[in-house]
């Protein structure tokens, strides 16, 4: 059997003699390749924003909405009327098996100032469960209490922004600040989590016990009221048993009937954005799937040429076959110069698909993100298209009779 | 032990609806170290005879042995790997591989008997020299004069240590000084190396240098005369 080392500087001589036609053919692939990278590139970027969104979120999230006011037979939309109360956050926390955290949430905007400085920024009063629900992490300080929020403390939480635009550089835990003109010490700094899905800055935030914010900033129409309830299940499996128990739960506490519509919703955060994050997947396969075609058209040209330089060197291949060449020779001679092709287009494909993907996240703003998969994907998918595009004319070289070929002009 | 033994040889080719028989029996005899010219008009049988005994095809019937074994019985792969190691080929129009240097030519049959580089490069090297092409290994076949090319030729005939050499109008594209030069080689190869050599041509001068003349017409030997070399 030939050796391969030989081979490949026969196949490399061979393609150097057509340099014009060898770098053409070899476009076909550095596109294809290039193409593949990039679009993986753009679906991986795409995937990895919504999963940090889904982790930034806060994992396994349900959040329940009050229910809609229906003016005059107009109904206003869910969040209109007010109709949950910390009695039901509690009973949640208490009665739902499949739930592991509740938090109930009463907000509002509000200006705060600290020293020279003010700004306006959403106040967030809650329980200390806030943090394990949206999976929120404390930079500096430590967290309010069940006892702060059963004795509505003036206690609070900043998030990055906000210490950004009151403090600058000044260290803010223990300082006093005031919000709605009450003050209010900072005890401790959340850790930045960035934007939310919808394009929100989650760290332009000030969280306070809940019962401070019923107390000393909003004003709530009956006691004990909040806007919204935050949950999160046990796990991924409790998402559908929590939400059904909540339903439950609430149906039977307000006491609707069967008939009846209820008075608040319950979303499924987490699911909404896993279908997301399902959907950007699917995204990536097709958008690889339609790059790999214009590899597999690169190939095609990668055999169109390999058949013209068959032809070509039918005499050499003829003198090959007088001196010994036998038929795997022939065949292994023409499969290793298309894969020499194939992988040295592939290697400038992986170069051009990197700075192609660049390109697009300078100039389109997306994330790209190349994952080594990608990279390995594709030069290995070029290799496989220049042995399978190889075979056809080198078994064609091989079959060549050794006189007819020598004789060939 | 001859080293060629052809027995009843015939070749049909078949061209639409006619059969066009190219050897009508022929029986033949080669002991090893002779030096035989093979001569004849176009289309007498003699490239077709050479073509067998070249292991290039096989013989419609009739039974061909190169070295005892029965050339009948081989495949594709034993066939080429007979040729590999048991027979050098010249042609007229040297074919040599284009834009390879001399030595890279010479390497070919070694490459396809599986040799290490290294041992490639020595003999080769050593192949060059023994037609006097010491030098010109780096060359490419433009380079060289028609007489170097097929010096090249011969020294890639030689390298595998084939005991046949199968030569097919060595001297036909050559003028005839560098003619003359060729064929010294060739009765010094057969002379000192005891290497088989037979040689088709049509010139009756070229045919003087070989110990036995066989002529072909219409597809039969019709004359095999041994002589004394002057």
């Amino acid at each position: 059997m030939i050796n391969i080392p030989s081979t490949f500087r026969i196949a490399f001589r061979a393609l150097k003699v057509n340099k014009m036609r060898s770098a053409l053919t070899m476009l076909g692939i550095i596109i294809g390749v290039g193409a593949v990278i990039a679009m993986l590139a753009v679906g991986t970027g795409a995937s990895k924003k919504i999963a940090d969104q889904i982790s930034s979120m806060g994992s396994n999230l349900i959040m329940i909405l009050p229910g809609a006011t229906t003016a005059g037979g107009v109904r206003m939309g869910a969040g209109t009327q007010p109709t949950l109360t910390m009695g039901d956050a509690e009973a949640i926390q208490k009665e739902c098996l499949a739930v592991s955290d509740v938090a109930p949430v009463l907000s509002g905007v509000a200006q705060v100032v600290f020293g020279h400085q003010n700004w306006s920024t959403g106040v967030v009063g809650t329980t200390q469960s806030m943090l394990i629900v949206r999976n929120w992490q404390l930079a500096a300080g430590k967290s309010f209490t069940e006892q702060d929020v059963k004795s509505a403390t003036k206690v609070c939480l900043l998030g990055q922004s906000v210490v950004d635009n009151l403090f600058g550089d000044m260290n803010p835990v223990g300082q006093f600040i005031r919000i709605k003109n009450v003050p209010f010490i900072v005890i401790g700094i959340l850790t930045p989590k960035g934007q939310s899905a919808q394009g929100q800055d989650q760290d332009d935030t000030i969280l306070i016990p809940v019962t401070t914010a019923q107390k000393k900033l909003f004003g709530t129409s009956f006691p004990g009221m909040v806007r919204t309830i935050m949950v999160k299940a046990k796990s991924t499996e409790d998402l559908a048993p929590a939400e059904k128990q909540i339903t439950e739960l609430l149906k039977q506490r307000h006491h609707i009937g069967p008939k009846q519509d209820n008075d608040f919703t319950v979303r499924n955060l987490t699911q909404i954005m896993q279908t997301a994050e399902q959907s950007t997947k699917v995204m990536t396969i097709l958008l690889g799937a339609i790059a790999s075609v214009s590899l597999l058209v690169g190939g095609i040209g990668i055999m169109n040429i390999m058949l013209v330089s068959v032809t070509e060197r039918t005499r050499e291949i003829g003198i090959r076959m007088a001196i010994g060449a036998k038929i795997w020779d022939i065949r292994l001679q023409f499969i290793i110069e298309a894969l020499t092709l194939s992988l040295i287009g592939g290697v400038a494909g992986i170069i051009f698909g990197i700075s192609g993907s660049e390109l697009i996240s300078t100039l389109a703003g997306w994330t790209t993100i190349i994952s080594p998969l990608s990279i390995l994907l594709a030069f290995g998918f070029s290799g496989m298209v220049g042995i399978f595009f190889g075979f056809y004319p080198a078994y064609k070289a091989s079959l060549l009779d050794p006189i007819d070929a020598l004789r060939y002009e | 032990m001859a080293i060629i033994e052809a027995q009843e040889i015939t070749k049909v080719y078949r061209l639409g609806d006619i059969d066009l028989n190219a050897l009508n029996g022929v029986s033949l005899r080669i002991e090893k170290g002779e030096f035989v010219a093979v001569m004849g008009p176009s289309g007498s049988g003699k490239s077709t005879f050479m073509n067998i005994l070249g292991c290039l095809d096989k013989p419609t019937n009739g039974n061909y042995f190169l070295e005892n074994i029965d050339i009948g019985d081989l495949n594709r792969d034993e066939l080429a790997a007979i040729r590999n190691k048991k027979i050098g080929f010249i042609f007229q129009g040297f074919n040599l591989l284009p834009r390879t240097s001399a030595i890279e030519n010479v390497e070919l049959p070694m490459l396809y008997d599986g040799i290490s580089l290294k041992e490639r490069r020595q003999r080769a090297m050593a192949s060059l020299k023994s037609v006097g092409l010491e030098g010109r290994e780096d060359h490419h076949p433009n380079q060289l004069s028609d007489g170097q090319q097929q010096r090249v030729a011969i020294a890639r005939a030689l390298v595998n240590d084939a005991p046949i050499i199968l030569a097919d109008e060595p001297t036909g594209n050559l003028d005839s000084k560098t003619s003359a030069d060729i064929m010294e080689l060739f009765v010094k190869l057969n002379t000192k190396s005891k290497i088989t050599i037979i040689l088709v041509t049509h010139e009756t001068d070229i045919a003087a240098y070989s110990k036995r003349i066989i002529k072909f017409l219409d597809g039969r030997i019709i004359s095999d005369e041994q002589k004394k070399r002057l």
